[in-house]
């Protein structure tokens, strides 16, 4: 299941969701993305005050069930759900939910990190940061591309 | 009719979101696509420029909401959007 959505979300309702979709999990790892004060390098003067998310409408669902497929292919994996919001955001609020459920925690923690790894460099969403004095775009960072490399390996 | 759209710092450089364009008889591709837009207005070509190798000011591109390459090719109705590497997560 993925949604893309401006309101928050609680953790709570989606693991007790994604726990009652599940049937015989052994296992189910949810992880949460935070907006952070600090970006990047710090290039931007003054701690982040708020963030604002683009994505491209229509592309960004497709980019998101290749992903699920992908990790469904994978992994023998009972359920799975993403939530990205989008829109402005302020410091310390929930950005991204990913939360996967399998028999076994190995698939359910690997799963849950593919996912998030190629959201972050496959997924169209860009954040735009906010500080007192200025606002610019974040840059795309080498690392997470790096990130992508280890599940391309055989 | 094309359906281009700009996304994140291109839509903020070129200041449009998106625009319709017949298919101009010499663009057939992704590459004469770009070559046409920085011919028919001088903004672009400081967007584009040096957009394959220089990391900052990369450009990338999706056709039909996938994303491809410069030489892809481009029909009449294809939807084509420019933006800069992702930052979600």
């Amino acid at each position: 299941m993925i949604s893309i959505q401006n309101q928050d979300f609680s953790l709570g309702d989606e693991y007790a969701a994604i726990r009652s979709r599940a049937g015989d999990a052994g296992a189910i790892v949810t992880f949460t993305g935070l907006v952070r004060e600090i970006y990047g390098d710090n290039s931007v003067a003054g701690a982040v005050q708020s963030l604002t998310l683009e994505h491209y409408p229509g592309m960004t669902e497709k980019c998101l069930k290749e992903i699920q497929q992908k990790a469904e292919n994978r992994w023998p994996l009972l359920a799975t759900r993403i939530i990205h919001r989008v829109g402005e955001l302020h410091s310390h609020e929930q950005i991204v939910l990913v939360a996967t459920a399998s028999a076994h925690r190995q698939a359910a923690f690997d799963s849950a990190e593919f996912i998030m790894d190629y959201l972050k460099s496959e997924a169209p969403f860009w954040k735009k940061q906010k500080s007192t004095n200025e606002s610019s775009w974040v840059e795309s960072r080498d690392t997470d591309k790096t990130a992508l490399d280890r599940w391309q390996k055989p | 009719m094309l359906n281009i759209q700009y996304f994140a710092s291109i839509r903020e450089s070129l200041n449009r979101n998106e625009e319709q364009l017949e298919l101009p008889a010499d663009v057939h591709s992704v590459q004469t696509l770009i070559d046409y837009l920085v011919s028919a207005n001088p903004h672009f070509e400081a967007v584009f420029k040096g957009s394959n190798e220089n990391k900052d000011g990369k450009v990338l591109v999706a056709v039909n909401q996938t994303i491809v390459d410069r030489n892809h090719p481009l029909g009449q109705n294809d939807e084509v959007a420019f933006f800069p590497p992702m930052t979600g997560g």
